[in-house]
């Protein structure tokens, strides 16, 4: 049994409560998700435990449907982008040659254009539905993944002991899921989270610009730009969300630190 | 000289090359769903004719590579065409709107980059004790809240509660450089801390990686003090990745502005491009995509050229 | 207080240790070491790795690399107690009174400043002389050094000369300020065994003209013998023996001492070839893909069953690129081999099976040769499921006598490389080649990485087994010694081509061909005066020609 340190413990707590809290939403909140049950931007109260939203709606229900379709959203794009850039990756590294070539040059080009960018080009054409959200998230980012899948496949590639299975005769198939991959978890399951990290930073920032989850439906981001005008006049509404993203960011950080100083260096001796 | 010179031209080449490419992708990207632009701009209630007429004016009706041509051609002579919403011309919008997004990246580099400079050394210096540690728990923190929140919550505390700056950041050519600065205080402070978190750790661990390196420990073991080891020996190796790092991070700042333009209604390019990206202005996200992925990928360039051009294996070979 | 030049008294060490997974650890590893040194004298310090000399070196500047502290004794240099200075007295020394001479010159050097202003750094911070006084004294130490060119070599940068010079730089770095004390840390361990011997007779003659004193720090007792004029012999952080250089190399005392002196003292009788070779090597020139020149020329040499034939040479010789070649990883341009009567496939892709199974490698690495996800268990019985379709109970029971036979037990099964120490992963890999059943092994410098002693141990592991098994090794090394210990035949290689190939005690008698004779007068032997005999040799000769 792994002995957990404090920091990765609360990590892990803590994410696991917001997944939770996203899949047992409906049971959780306290209202229904469009709800209109008071009077505009309230302040907090037995009822409404953190007051209400700029058209009367309980920000508490708000803030749980809105991490259901965050968490949600970032899921899905991090298990697409993943699957597609490890996939991708490792093929890159294992297949070299004009493969290889053609594909790192293809993801060197989408590199160049900052990610935003390219979202907004995008979306700015395609209808902006959910599940294209998380085709255009998913595949813009994979391009990370594939980068970094290639580069870890690549370094166990050249170990001994891999070609020491090539000499005896063994099929791609088992040096790639028998001797590269588990070799190669460690990094990429780390580097997992720091992709779900993103993608829900990312669809917050989109749904602000008001190229995210529409409305009525919910989502963080959608929710401080629905209560952004409160600011000004002192109603801190609109940052309610930021706890909640940056408790879930900080949460998976501290995991995903935790399952990278686990593993040893390939060569023995503190990774 | 000879080897470093020929690698710069071949990463220019490329660079010209990358940004040939990514124009194409951009038309690309728009091109990918055939939505009428003449039925956009004549409206519902357009006859047919009428809508005949406007494609054939607009070379709609041109296949997509022919399209291409002419929109790169007309770019690159300054003509970034007219917006499809209200028929103005793009360069002479953007041309204003440019120079103020300019004016506030400028100065978000100008404090930032400095200061990832020095709070790197630092956290180098008293390495794994409480500045180091404080330093990494603080960037943690702004990297895990969206920028545009970290922007409210800016503008709540400093603007609405404190009531130090504008919450609007309002401005416009016949303010003073005074007023200029006020008013874009706290988009700069908050561009300054987003940017901040990232350079920060690169620059930790550039200078990191030269500090460990076996020929520190030979100058230590000459009997230099701490500060002739780092200005004579670690600097002139540590330029190299602290320019890469900030290279790199200046191109992030061009995405970071966009989003902070918007939070504080600020009249650069970053909000024109975001307005027009809901109202479907097909020319005006071309047009400012394009220059944002330039400015993108003329600093990467920079950033390469810079480590090829201090790398004393390429200045003088064998 | 005292006269000599350094005394160590009871010194004690510590350091911090990460085990994977667990809080950071200190311990010691030097417990309490005493030595003295006196001017003009050099003293080496011997010892395998981890037994904490280098680290014993570097104390007698006050430093410590890493993590590493000095935690109890006292360091006496010039009659005061270093280590009571405080960082700023040490700071006056080190580069003034005691100077270092690092492993890895290479690394050592500031790659983006030039040479002579970096030998030249020290002697001037310390005000011991002025710019053009070290510039002239750095210049005379290059000619002394044998570097070419010494008027310009300080222009250069230190990639644009060779680890060789690079290492003579060094040593001019480190003599440089007219210091004391130079500690010279494996100053020839990288190097190649020909370019080895120059520069160890440039330090002893540089040594000798300028009167300085020395810690040699190095684990090859045969070169130590050579420079120093006492030795002491380290284990673990202690002292094992410390005596005058002729006594621990003629008369040692303590069992750890003999068993250095006599490292490879293994006997083999040279086996008779048989009619038909196991392995032919027919005129293979092979190159890399990509470029464009032949790193094997016309390369022909026949391995017979049950015996070794050692392929020798240096870095660039072509050696490993045979054993590419060999196991199908690179097809050659031209030429054939055989296996067992029947030709291979050039490229591994064509090759059967069977052809597979009967030809295994063994790694220098033991480390990066093994998966380290998999148990012992797993990497021993891989090969037993693949070629033979063992299983369960027959395949544990298999994997137990395998162990048995690298002398190792049961109890290994479940363990991870990483807990394994390097001899015990070099044996799980013999086991590992041993399970297939092969009728030739090719050994890729399976000892070079490992301490002589359990160097020696593999090596009479191997000769044990191939006596029991009845395999073939194609043994590629750079280490003669290794070679006349277990060869049968002999191949010597150099720069692609084989310049001397037969029996063992033909090939290791004379007359010799130029580059042979220059590799095999290269190898130190453990006997004073040695250096002395070779250079004065080279000197002759090259008078003669």
């Amino acid at each position: 049994m792994m002995r957990i340190p404090f920091a990765a413990a609360v990590g892990l707590t803590f994410t696991a409560l917001y997944f939770l809290a996203a899949i047992f939403a409906p049971l959780l909140a306290p209202y229904g998700m469009a709800e209109v049950v008071g009077d505009v931007w309230e302040p907090s109260s037995a009822e409404h435990w953190l007051g209400t939203d700029n058209i009367g709606r309980d920000l508490l229900t708000r803030l749980i449907y809105g991490g259901r379709t965050t968490i949600f959203i970032a899921t899905a794009a991090t298990v697409l982008s993943f699957t597609t850039g490890a996939i991708l990756g490792f093929l890159a590294a294992v297949l070299g040659g004009w493969a290889d070539q053609v594909m790192s040059r293809a993801v060197d080009l989408l590199m160049s254009i900052p990610t935003l960018i390219f979202a907004l080009v995008v979306l700015s054409v395609m209808p902006v539905t959910v599940p294209m959200l998380i085709l255009v998230m998913g595949l813009l980012d994979s391009t990370r993944v594939y980068r970094l899948a290639r580069a870890v496949a690549v370094d166990i590639n050249v170990m001994d002991f891999v070609e020491a299975a090539r000499l005896r005769g063994e099929g791609r198939g088992w040096v790639i899921f028998r001797e590269i991959l588990p070799n190669a978890l460690s990094p990429l399951v780390a580097e997992m989270g720091m992709r779900f990290i993103f993608m829900v930073l990312f669809v917050s920032t989109l749904s602000f610009l008001g190229l995210g989850v529409q409305p009525p439906s919910a989502d963080w981001g959608g929710i401080v730009k629905e209560n952004k005008d409160g600011i000004v006049y002192g109603i801190p509404a609109a940052l309610l969300p930021a706890v909640a993203i940056a408790t879930l960011a900080i949460s998976v950080n501290l995991v995903a630190d935790w399952v990278l100083n686990r593993t040893t260096s390939l060569k023995g001796g503190r990774g | 000289m000879g080897p470093a010179l020929k690698l710069v031209a071949q990463r220019i080449a490329l660079g010209l090359l990358l940004l040939l490419l990514v124009s194409a992708l951009i038309f690309a990207g728009t091109q990918i769903l055939p939505g009428d632009v003449a039925q956009s701009i004549l409206g519902q209630s357009a006859t047919p004719e009428a809508l005949a007429n406007l494609r054939q004016e607009l070379g709609l009706n041109d296949p997509a590579i022919t399209r291409y041509f002419s929109w790169l051609f007309n770019a690159l002579q300054g003509d970034l065409g007219t917006a499809l919403t209200n028929g103005q011309d793009i360069a002479q919008s953007i041309g204003g709107r440019m120079m103020n997004t300019l004016f506030l990246a400028f100065w978000a580099a100008v404090i930032a980059v400095p200061l990832a400079i020095f709070l790197g050394l630092l956290a180098v210096r008293y390495r794994d004790r409480w500045p180091d540690k404080l330093i990494s728990a603080v960037t943690l923190a702004s990297i895990s809240i969206p920028e545009f929140l970290i922007g409210y919550v800016i503008m709540y505390f400093i603007a609405v509660r404190l009531r130090w700056f504008p919450s609007v950041a309002m401005i416009n050519d016949s303010m003073t450089l005074g007023q200029k600065l006020s008013a874009i205080a706290m988009p700069v402070m908050v561009l300054t801390l987003v940017v901040l978190a990232h350079m920060m750790r690169m620059t930790r661990a550039a200078i990191l990686n030269v500090m460990q390196s076996a020929y520190i420990e030979t100058a230590e073991l000459k009997g230099l003090n701490r500060f002739q080891v780092i200005f004579r020996h670690a600097f002139p190796n540590s330029i190299a990745p602290i320019v890469n790092v900030v290279m790199l991070n200046l191109a992030y700042l061009v995405v970071g502005v966009v989003v902070i333009e918007v939070v504080f209604t600020y009249p650069g390019m970053g909000q024109y491009l975001v307005d027009h990206v809901s109202k479907r202005d097909v020319p005006v996200v071309q047009a400012c995509g394009l220059i944002f992925a330039a400015v993108y990928i003329g600093l990467n360039m920079v950033a390469d050229i810079v480590s090829i051009l201090s790398n004393p294996r390429l200045r003088h070979p064998k | 207080m005292s006269d000599a030049l350094l005394d160590v008294r009871d010194l004690k060490i510590g350091a911090t240790v990460y085990p994977p997974g667990e809080p950071p650890r200190e311990i010691e590893i030097v417990h309490g070491v005493s030595f003295t040194l006196e001017k003009g004298k050099v003293l080496g310090l011997i010892g395998e790795s981890g037994a904490g000399k280098s680290t014993i070196g570097l104390a007698a500047m006050g430093y410590g690399r890493g993590g590493v502290e000095l935690t109890g004794g006292e360091v006496w240099v010039n009659g005061r107690d270093i280590l009571k200075g405080g960082l700023k007295g040490l700071r006056k020394l080190r580069g003034a009174e005691v100077t270092y001479v690092a492993q890895s010159a290479a690394a050592a050097f500031n790659p983006a400043k030039k040479l002579m202003e970096q030998v030249t750094e020290a002697a001037i911070h310390h005000n011991r002389f002025s710019k053009s006084e070290a510039e002239a004294r750095a210049v005379a130490l290059f000619a002394k050094l044998g570097l070419p060119d010494p008027e310009t070599f300080g222009n250069r940068y230190p990639h644009q000369v060779s680890g060789g010079q690079l290492q003579r730089a060094m040593t001019a770095l480190a003599l440089c300020p007219q210091p004391d004390l130079v500690v010279f840390d494996e100053p020839t361990t990288a190097l190649d065994v020909t370019t080895q011997i120059d520069v160890l007779a440039a330090i002893k003659d540089a040594i000798r003209d300028t009167g300085v004193a020395a810690l040699y720090i190095t684990h090859d007792l045969a070169v130590v013998a050579q420079v120093s004029d006492d030795i002491m012999v380290l284990r673990n952080g202690d002292k094992v023996e410390y005596g005058p250089t002729d006594q621990i190399i003629n008369a040692p005392q303590e069992e750890y001492t003999r068993a250095l002196v006599s490292v490879r003292s293994i006997e083999h009788e040279e086996k008779q070839p048989t009619p038909e070779p196991v392995l032919r090597v027919s005129g293979i020139t092979a190159r890399y893909k990509g470029t464009d020149f032949d790193v094997l020329h016309d390369v022909s040499v026949d391995l017979h069953p049950g015996q070794t034939l050692a392929v020798v040479g240096e870095s660039g010789s072509g050696k490993s690129t045979l054993a590419r070649v060999i196991t199908g990883l690179l097809p050659p341009r031209a030429g054939e081999i055989e296996f067992a009567g029947r030709t291979l496939s050039p490229a591994l892709e064509g090759r059967a099976r069977e052809d597979l199974r009967e030809l295994q490698m063994i790694y220098q690495m033991a480390d990066v040769a093994m998966n380290p996800r998999q148990t012992v268990g797993t990497i021993i019985g891989r090969p037993l499921e693949f070629y033979f379709g063992l299983k369960g109970a027959e395949k544990r029971k298999r994997v137990k006598e395998l162990l048995d036979e690298i002398e190792m037990g049961d109890g290994f099964i479940d363990r991870y490389p990483a807990e394994l120490s390097g001899g015990q992963k070099q044996r799980v890999c013999i086991a590992r080649a041993l399970a297939a059943k092969p009728r030739m092994i090719i050994c890729d410098e399976v000892t070079s990485a490992l301490d002589p002693l359990v160097a020696d141990g593999i090596l009479k592991l191997l000769l044990d087994l191939q006596k029991i098994e009845g395999v073939a090794y194609l043994f590629i090394t750079h280490d003669l010694a290794t070679v006349r210990a277990i060869a049968d035949s002999i191949a010597v290689m150099y720069r692609g081509k084989v310049v001397r190939y037969g029996p063992k005690s033909q090939v290791l008698s004379p007359p010799f061909d130029d580059y042979t004779d220059l590799l095999l007068s290269s190898v130190p032997e453990m006997k004073l005066g040695w250096l002395e005999e070779v250079i004065a040799h080279r000197k002759m000769e090259s008078a003669g020609h």
